[in-house]
C-alpha cells in the first residue's frame, strides 16, 4: 500500500518544477508548458486525496481542471500567434508593450 | 508490484517534468511534456481513476499537446542561445531550499480527514466512469454547465485573437 504522502510528494516536486520553469524560461511557449506541469501536479493531488478519502469530488474537480487547461492552452497559444505576427519574438522579456 | 509501478510512474513523470523545463529545443520540450502526461495518467490508473486516465490521454496528450506542437511548427522558432533567464541561478537555491522544506513538512503530515461516500468497493461495483457520471450530473451539474460556457468563450476568444486582422488583408490579393 502506497502512503498518501508519496503521491503528495510527487505532486509537490512536479509543482516546484513547473514553477521553476515559469520563472526561469524565456520562451513563452515553454512557460505555458510549465503551467501545464503545475496543473498536472494539482490533478495528481486531487485524485490521490479523492482515492484515500473515498470521495468522488476530487476526480470531478480534476476533470474541470483539465477542461480549464484546454481553454487556457487555446487562448494562450492564440495570444502567442498574435504577438509573433507583430514581429515581437516569443521571448517573455521582450513583450513589454503593456508595461507602465 | 503496485509500489513498483508507482515508483516507475513517479520517477518518470518527475524526470520528464525536469526535462520539459530544462531542454533547449521547444519541440523536445513538447515531447518531454507528452511523456510527463502519459506517466501522470499511469498514476491515475493506480488511484482507480480510469475515466480520468482516458480523459488525460485523449484531451491532454491528444488535443492540447497537438495544439502546442502545431503552434511550434507554425511559428518556426529559432532556438535561442541563452534560453534561460539571465538571473536564473538566483532563483535556483531558494527554490531548492523551499521545496525541501515543503517536502519535509509533507512527509510529517498525517493527512487525516472525514471519509466521503465513495469507498473503493462501491466504486468498483459499477465502474469508475459510472460513479463519475452519476456525481457529475447530480451534484456538479451547475459547475459542468459553467465549464461548458467557459469552453465556448475560450473557443470564440481564440478565434477572434488568432484571426488575420483586416488592415493587413487589404494589402494582399485575397488572403
Amino acid at each position: 500500500m502506497i502512503p498518501l504522502s508519496a503521491y503528495v510528494a510527487v505532486s509537490a516536486i512536479l509543482f516546484m518544477t513547473g514553477l521553476l520553469g515559469v520563472l526561469i524560461r524565456r520562451n513563452f511557449i515553454i512557460v505555458l508548458m510549465a503551467v501545464e506541469i503545475m496543473l498536472n501536479a494539482a490533478n495528481i493531488n486531487l485524485v490521490a486525496f479523492s482515492y484515500y478519502l473515498e470521495s468522488m469530488a476530487g476526480q470531478l474537480v480534476a476533470l474541470f481542471v483539465i477542461a480549464i487547461a484546454a481553454g487556457e492552452a487555446a487562448v494562450g497559444l492564440a495570444i502567442i500567434i498574435v504577438v509573433f505576427r507583430g514581429k515581437i519574438s516569443t521571448n517573455v522579456d521582450e513583450m513589454n508593450l503593456l508595461k507602465w | 508490484m503496485i509500489s513498483l509501478f508507482f515508483a516507475y510512474f513517479a520517477l518518470m513523470s518527475i524526470a520528464a517534468g525536469v526535462l520539459t523545463v530544462a531542454l533547449k529545443n521547444p519541440v523536445h520540450c513538447g515531447l518531454a511534456l507528452l511523456a510527463l502526461l502519459l506517466h501522470v495518467s499511469g498514476l491515475f490508473i493506480l488511484l482507480n481513476a480510469e475515466f480520468l486516465w482516458a480523459v488525460q490521454v485523449v484531451v491532454y496528450a491528444g488535443a492540447i499537446l497537438v495544439l502546442y506542437l502545431f503552434v511550434l511548427m507554425l511559428l518556426n522558432l529559432k532556438t535561442e542561445e541563452r534560453y534561460f533567464h539571465t538571473s536564473f541561478t538566483y532563483f535556483l537555491a531558494p527554490a531548492l531550499l523551499g521545496s525541501f522544506y515543503v517536502l519535509a513538512q509533507l512527509f510529517h503530515s498525517p493527512f487525516g480527514g472525514a471519509k466521503g461516500d465513495a469507498p473503493a468497493q462501491a466504486v468498483l461495483q459499477d465502474g469508475n466512469t459510472f460513479a463519475v457520471g452519476i456525481k457529475m450530473f447530480s451534484d456538479y451539474l451547475l459547475q459542468f454547465e459553467i465549464v461548458g460556457v467557459f469552453l465556448l468563450g475560450a473557443i470564440i476568444g481564440a478565434i477572434v485573437l488568432a484571426k488575420t486582422p483586416k488592415a493587413i488583408d487589404t494589402g494582399r490579393d485575397n488572403a
